[in-house]
Order: structure tokens, then sequence, then C-alpha cells
């Protein structure tokens, strides 16, 4: 898709495709875009009109999860605390972008501080899913997600820390990649957990993922995590099949609390892939029931760390009267942030504060080792792991908000990839209802390639990534 | 059990205010949290080795020598309060 839109945007004509989506966007009744980067994208998109250029993405415009700084335009992580703020410099990954000719055409909805997995915690109110208004995109990346769905951008960049890039692409019905621990350079991105979030791309097919990959991934000394790696291309090898490939389905990751139509989709999906000349046998990955909460512990533990930026000092908001130091913060940060990003920053405070160090934090740590452990183990015996995405497909706007224990049981699947470290793309495999499902194909350590491969042969077989919603 | 107590030491830690009314709906849902948390006490972890990131990377190096940086604008540029070329804070004492 996105290289056959290059090749026709080559005539001149980006800001004639800019203009159509702005005007779709305009009417849509989706809520993803925040921030339209009408201005300086009208003007890149009419410099290549006039001398188209050669990159990977030239003309193409891209949306960007607010997380994710851009130079010039408003980054605010849909939190009250950053309203305003403008990045001086861009993230990594946009610079990459921009260096291939992509247009950063505006920025996506997501939970406060990618902190949810409904889109919902937003200030700017609720995005909604394509496939029905009345159900939540998912999350973090929902904005991300429902753009590209909807029509209204062509592909996104979002950020993965528990399952928000896999989540909303599984609820919306398209492809979504969360890369290896390293190899997309976290510079720029807005921190929530910084031991388990990476940028991945949001799009509509697999090789579009793997072009995005192929732009964004490698070394960037700014992030000390970095991975040092020779650079490759996601693209060679991507349509060479499943022949001979060892899947495993891990048991864990069926029955209870599964959603029947799910299950049957992704196992629809796994014998797709059988007839396409891979093998599957059951895995084991026992420490899964423990993975939820040893993420919350790490995740929130991390956030009240990170989150202790902002104090309305440097940028964001500071709208009242300074009084001394510890009054004037505790109340902006009272006003900035919503409740669930509260919630968060406390629990982890509490988790980390003397005499509960060892008793969470420390344990969700050495529990974090078992878990990567059940994965360095069960890639022993096979090549990829399969599951569904999400255990539920999506569900009704304020159906959960009020319960945020019910909120997070539904990142069973999503979080131990993240603990773990390794790849895992979400590739649409069927419906439940109206509402799409996604098969979930996890790879070892930078196995990107390996999966995305896997990706591409079930895609080519199967009609889901072509089917769109209706958008009202 | 976390107490209204230990919620008002937490948000003394955080720096967060938390109004009054708030309190008990914060206690009730910490209590719920935590007790899904406490199902870690289950996982036998004697002989296990912390994991503080998935990916194998020593101290990471480099020459001590001056770079780029954002000026002095752009760098207050986001700033709500300053003052001759300084970020304003409240008063500390």
């Amino acid at each position: 898709m996105l290289s056959k839109l290059r090749a026709e945007l080559q005539g001149g004509s980006s800001e004639e495709y800019l203009c159509k989506l702005y005007e779709k966007i305009e009417k849509s009744s989706l809520n993803g875009f925040t921030t339209l980067a009408r201005d300086s994208a009208l003007e890149a998109a009419r410099n290549f009109d006039k001398s188209p250029g050669q990159g990977l993405l030239a003309g193409v415009p891209i949306a960007i999860k607010e997380c994710i700084s851009t130079r010039g335009i408003e980054t605010n992580c849909s939190s009250r605390i950053l309203r305003g703020y403008i990045p001086p410099y861009d993230a990594h990954v946009i610079e990459r972008l921009k260096a291939e000719g992509a247009i950063v055409m505006g920025k996506t909805n997501m939970d406060e501080f990618a902190m949810g997995s409904s889109t919902e915690t937003s200030c700017f109110g609720p995005t909604r899913n394509p496939w029905d208004i009345n159900c939540v995109p998912g999350g973090s990346s929902g904005g991300s997600a429902a753009v590209v769905a909807g029509g209204e951008a062509p592909c996104a960049l979002g950020s993965d820390t528990g399952g928000s890039v896999r989540c909303p692409a599984s609820f919306c019905g398209i492809v979504g990649l969360k890369p290896t621990y390293g190899l997309v350079s976290r510079y720029g991105l807005v921190a929530y957990a910084n031991s388990l979030e990476q940028i991945g791309p949001l799009t509509h097919t697999v090789e579009d993922t793997a072009l995005l990959m192929d732009i964004i991934a490698g070394h960037d000394a700014r992030d000390t995590t970095s991975a040092n790696r020779e650079s490759r291309s996601y693209l060679i090898g991507l349509h060479d099949g499943v022949q001979g490939l060892k899947i495993g389905i891990p048991k864990e990751y069926f029955g209870e609390g599964v959603n029947k139509d799910v299950e049957k989709a992704v196992w629809d999906g796994v014998h797709t892939l059988e007839r396409l000349g891979a093998t599957w046998q059951e895995v084991s990955l026992p420490h899964t029931k423990y993975a939820l909460a040893a993420y919350y512990v790490i995740a929130m533990s991390e956030a009240s760390s990170n989150l202790a930026r902002f104090d309305g000092l440097r940028y964001g908001l500071r709208d009242s009267e300074d009084k001394d130091w510890h009054t004037t913060f505790s109340a902006i940060r009272s006003k900035g942030f919503g409740p669930e990003v509260k919630r968060r920053i406390l629990l982890g405070t509490y988790a980390l504060s003397a005499g509960y160090y060892g008793r969470y934090y420390l344990k969700a740590l050495k529990v974090r080792t078992l878990i990567k452990d059940d994965f360095l183990k069960a890639f022993k015996d096979v090549d990829i792991i399969a599951g569904p995405t999400m255990p539920i497909p999506a569900f009704r706007i304020g159906e959960r908000i009020n319960d945020p224990l019910s909120l997070y049981l539904a990142d069973v699947f999503t979080v131990p990839i993240n603990l773990a470290g390794v790849p895992a793309v979400s590739v649409p495999c069927g419906f439940a209802g109206r509402l799409p499902v996604g098969l979930q194909l996890i790879g070892p350590h930078f196995g990107e390639a390996r999966v995305l491969q896997a990706a591409q042969a079930f895609e080519a077989a199967t009609p889901f990534h072509e089917k769109t919603p209706e958008v009202i | 059990m976390i107490t209204r107590d230990d919620v008002e030491h937490i948000s003394w830690l955080a720096s967060i205010k938390i109004e009054d009314e708030e309190k008990d709906e914060f206690v009730e849902q910490f209590n719920s949290i935590l007790d899904y948390f406490h199902q870690l006490d289950e996982v036998d972890t004697e002989n296990v080795e912390p994991t503080y990131r998935v990916v194998d990377l020593a101290n990471i190096f480099r020459e001590d020598v001056a770079r780029e940086s954002l000026t002095q604008e752009e760098a207050l540029q986001n700033a709500p309060r300053r003052e001759n070329g300084y970020f304003k804070s409240p008063r500390i004492v």
C-alpha cells in the first residue's frame, strides 16, 4: 500500500492527497487526531510536488502518537499538564522519517501518558473505534490505530509499553508491531516505563510495517539502551513463506477468560499457517499468570520516577500563584494529571517507598526474569509463538473505565512480551461479530524478520486486511 | 492494608495533592490493586536474579567533548515563568 501510494504521489499530488485527508478528518467522528500540523505539512507537500524526492516515504503523510516529540508541533501526551508544550527537537524516529521524505500530518490521541488500553483517559476525550463508534479503539495508541483503520492517515507510529501498539491494532483490524527492546531509539519518546517501551508502526499491511521498520530501526547513541547491530532490511525475505516454520502454541493463552469468537479466529489463523507449510506444537509459558502483576508493579514504579519531572517549571501547566515549593508543585500535579495517571504514580511511589521496595519492585523484577526465561526456553523448541493479541474484542466506551483492575486484566497476553523484551506483531485474523480480532505472532529477541515473514504469509492467504470499516 | 493515612503520606511523597473527598476512593482502589499484586508472593524467587534490563548492555561511554545543544532561547521557550534567562521557580524556603 505505502509503496503504491508513494509511486502515485511521485506525479506531484502530495498536497492534493493531504488536503483530501484533512477534509475527511474535519468531518470525522473518530476523534483520532489531537493536533493537525496543517501548515507545516502542506508546505512540505507543496515542496515535494515541485520537486519530488526519492526517499522511502517521499511525499507520504504519517500520523504520530502524542507522546513522540515533534519539533514545532505540540506534544502533550494527551495530558493537561503538558498542554501547549512545543518540543524544540525531533525524536530520533521523526528525524529518520523526515530524512526519507515522510510528512508529519498531525498528532494522535492516546491514553494520558500511555496509561491505559482504551484511549479513554485522554484529556481530549475518548477516540472511537471505526468499526463501531460506540466501542473503544484499544489503547494506548488508539488514535494512531483509529485514523489508519478509518482511512484518515495511510500509516502511523505508536508506542508500546504493555501492548499499546498491538491492542489497538487488534481492536481496529490493522497491523501493529512492538519491536525488540532496543531496536528503535527512544530518544524523544516521552518516557512512561522506560525499561519496557518501544516505538512501533501501525499500518494496513505487513509490508508497510516492514518498510517503516526499515526507516525507524537502528542504532542511536542518544538512547543508551539502543542496540548497536548491523542494520538490515525487513523487506528482504519478507515473502519467503512459512514452509517448515515451527509455531509454538502456549496453552496458557487459551481457555478461561478468552472470548470464544476470538479463540476460534486465532485457531483458524494457526491452521491457515499450517496449510501454508508450518507446523505447530503446544508450548508452556508457565509464569504467564504472574505477568500482569509484575508488569504493573514495574510500570507504575518507573512511571512514578519518570513523571516526577512534570512540575510546571521548565514546561507545562503553571496557572496558579506560586506558594512554597512543595505546595505549588503538589497543586500543579494534582490539577494536571488525570485519575489513572495519579493512581499509577501514587502506587508506584508506594511500591518504591522505604520498606516496600523488596516486596513489590524487586520481587516483580525477579518474576520478570522467570517470564523472560519462559520465552527463552520455548524458543529452543519453536521458531515463533502464536496466540491471541487480546482475549476480547473491543468493548464499549465507558464499560470498564471505572474499574481499573478489569482494564488491566485485558492486557494479559501483551504485557509478557514487554517484560521479556521480545518482538510481537498483531495481524487481523477474523471477526467477533462486527469487531476485528488480532493474531499475535511473537519472536525471539531481534527476530522481527521471522515474525514479519510469517505475518506476511498469513496476510497473503487471508482476506481480513482488505476489509475496511464504514466510518460514519 | 492501605489506610487514609498511608494515602496522605504517599501523596506527600509523590507531590500530588489529593482532595479529602477523593481519599476513600483511592484507599479502596489501592487495596484491590495491591491485593492483586500479592499473588507475586506465591512465586518462588529464591536464587532468581532480578532483570533490570532485557538486553545485555554494559555501561556505555563516549568521549567527553562539547557538542551542539539547545540554545538558551530554545531551552526556555516552554517555561511558563522565566526571568533574566533563567527558569523562575517558587520560593524554596
